[in-house]
């Protein structure tokens, strides 16, 4: 176990938008968080990487069993690729990436940055301010970006939002052969089918569902994950 | 504390870049409001008005130098407003493991290099129209305390207003009355009582204060509103987190 959610909520003015979350995350697994627009997915990854505070209840980050409390410790374990762009608009591809390495106190971090723009095929850009990238050469970066510090723990917001088709493979062979946990959000639900060892299905703010891919399809008789999505959101 | 000053760096270095990058644009727009006061206040009005004591320009230049460097301290921030609410590139500062402190520091500080920038201009031009000022290292004090003011007020503006309307309204309804009254253009002593103790409540009127006279106990008085505005702005990044 690598983070525990404990009775996790949050209220905004009286909208419920994490209800009760209960949930272990184990080390090393690919967990998917999936639900409708508004089911409250962002909300508990911004919870997770100490963006913003519960309302009430809990969530603890382990490093081998032993509970880490210093917030530096948890922000330096975690990646976080956020389902917007939010780059530095006033710098450069690799001014952006090295801002990055240097507010995680990576050293060589030029190696680093060539090598992970390299994997990306983004080293022809390097110098380019960011406003210039294409939509798919962003999303890439903001993932290359979350890497630098070679994070424990990877949060994937909708990290393949508005990609085609090829773009959106490729970012998944990146993110399976990862040596991290994951936690990632998708509405494309067959990717998350494929890639994905357990997956959390969150509706209105409660967890619905949680088990693996192959499991739910058992439990609800269906032929693949989407049917078991679609058949669980609908009734509300 | 060695994370600190690391961290510190690292917020000022970005800046400085951006900076470094206009560096020529922003010195050349920086001396147009300087040449604008010093031909129409110093040579055209300060020749008509016998001012007691010295020359207006005299006068004149310690007041321009302390609205301007409050107008550069302030809007050397601003870019932060964008920053957190319409780029929302803040949020790599909020998931880095840096100390909080130290993002305002960096941008404070990044806002003084700025200040003092647009200020050696002044100094040089004003020298060119025949002011001839004092440089004591107190002078040099208040410049640095009236930008860790201003930029502060600014860096508070860019946490608490969610609007780009709102904030260019601290400018109309800030910046540019005390840019007039806080004894920039005349002496405060003329005015009546009651508005001559409210003008006194204000930063500005002492960073002029102090820039004419160093033994001034308004050294004070800025060193108490620096302290306390940097206080408020730590605690306005660090409940963005909230
Ligand atoms: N800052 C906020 N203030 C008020 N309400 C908010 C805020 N952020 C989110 N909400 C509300 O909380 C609920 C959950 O939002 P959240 O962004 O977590 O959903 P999501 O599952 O990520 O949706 P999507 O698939 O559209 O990204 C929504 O009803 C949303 O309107
Ligand atoms: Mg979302």
């Amino acid at each position: 176990m690598i983070i525990k959610l404990q009775n996790l909520t949050k209220i905004f003015e009286n909208k419920i938008a994490v209800d009760n979350l209960n949930l272990e995350i184990d080390r090393g697994e690919i967990l998917g968080l999936l639900g409708i627009n508004g089911a409250g997915k962002t909300t508990t990854i911004r919870m997770l990487t100490l963006q913003t505070q519960p309302t009430s209840g809990r969530f603890f980050y382990f490093d081998d069993s032993k509970q880490i409390d210093s917030r530096e410790k948890i922000l330096s374990m975690i990646g976080v690729v956020p389902q917007h762009l939010n780059f530095d608009q006033d710098l450069t591809v690799r001014e952006n990436l090295e801002l990055h390495a240097k507010l995680h106190h990576v050293k060589n971090f030029r190696e680093r940055i060539d090598e992970l723009l390299k994997f990306v095929e983004l080293e022809k850009v390097g110098n380019s301010n960011v406003k210039k990238l294409s939509g798919g050469m962003k999303r890439r970066l903001l993932i290359i970006r979350a890497l630098i510090h070679h994070p424990q723990i990877l949060f994937l917001d909708e990290p393949t939002v508005a990609l085609d088709p090829q773009v959106r493979r490729k970012i998944w062979e990146l993110v399976k052969n990862l040596d991290a946990t994951i936690i990632l959000t998708t509405h494309y639900i067959e990717e998350a089918e494929s890639l994905c060892d357990r997956v959390a299905i969150l509706d209105n703010g409660k967890l619905i569902a949680l088990d693996s891919p192959q499991n739910l399809k058992k439990i609800f008789e269906q032929k693949n994950l989407e049917e078991v999505f679609l058949k669980l959101t609908s009734k509300s | 504390m060695k994370n600190f000053l690391i961290d510190t760096l690292t917020v000022f270095n970005r800046d400085w870049i951006v900076l470094k990058r206009r560096l020529t644009k922003f010195i050349l727009s920086r001396m147009v409001a300087p040449i604008l006061y010093l031909v129409a206040f110093g040579w055209g009005l300060g020749r008509s008005i016998d001012f007691a004591g010295g020359s207006y320009i005299d006068f004149l230049v310690p007041g321009i130098l302390a609205l301007n460097s409050m107008n550069i301290a302030f809007n050397s921030i601003t870019p932060v407003h964008a920053e957190r609410i319409y780029h929302r590139s803040l949020e790599e500062y909020i998931l880095a493991p840096i100390v909080p402190e130290s993002f305002v520091a960096g941008k404070i500080l990044a806002a003084i290099l700025r200040s003092m920038i647009s200020s050696a201009i002044i100094l040089i031009l004003a020298w060119i129209f025949g002011a001839r000022i004092d440089l004591t290292p107190i002078f040099l004090i208040a410049l640095i305390l009236n930008s860790i003011i201003f930029a502060g007020i600014g860096f508070l503006a860019a946490m608490k207003i969610d609007t780009y309307e709102e904030m260019a309204q601290v400018n109309t309804y800030i910046l540019l009355p005390m840019s007039f009254l806080c004894g920039t253009f005349f002496r405060t002593s003329t005015l009546p009582d009651f508005v001559r103790f409210a003008i006194e409540l204000l930063p500005l009127t002492h960073t002029s204060y102090l820039l004419r006279d160093p033994n001034s106990i308004s050294l004070a008085i800025l060193i108490l509103y620096s302290i306390a505005i940097l206080i408020l702005s730590f605690r306005a990044f660090r409940k963005l987190t909230d």
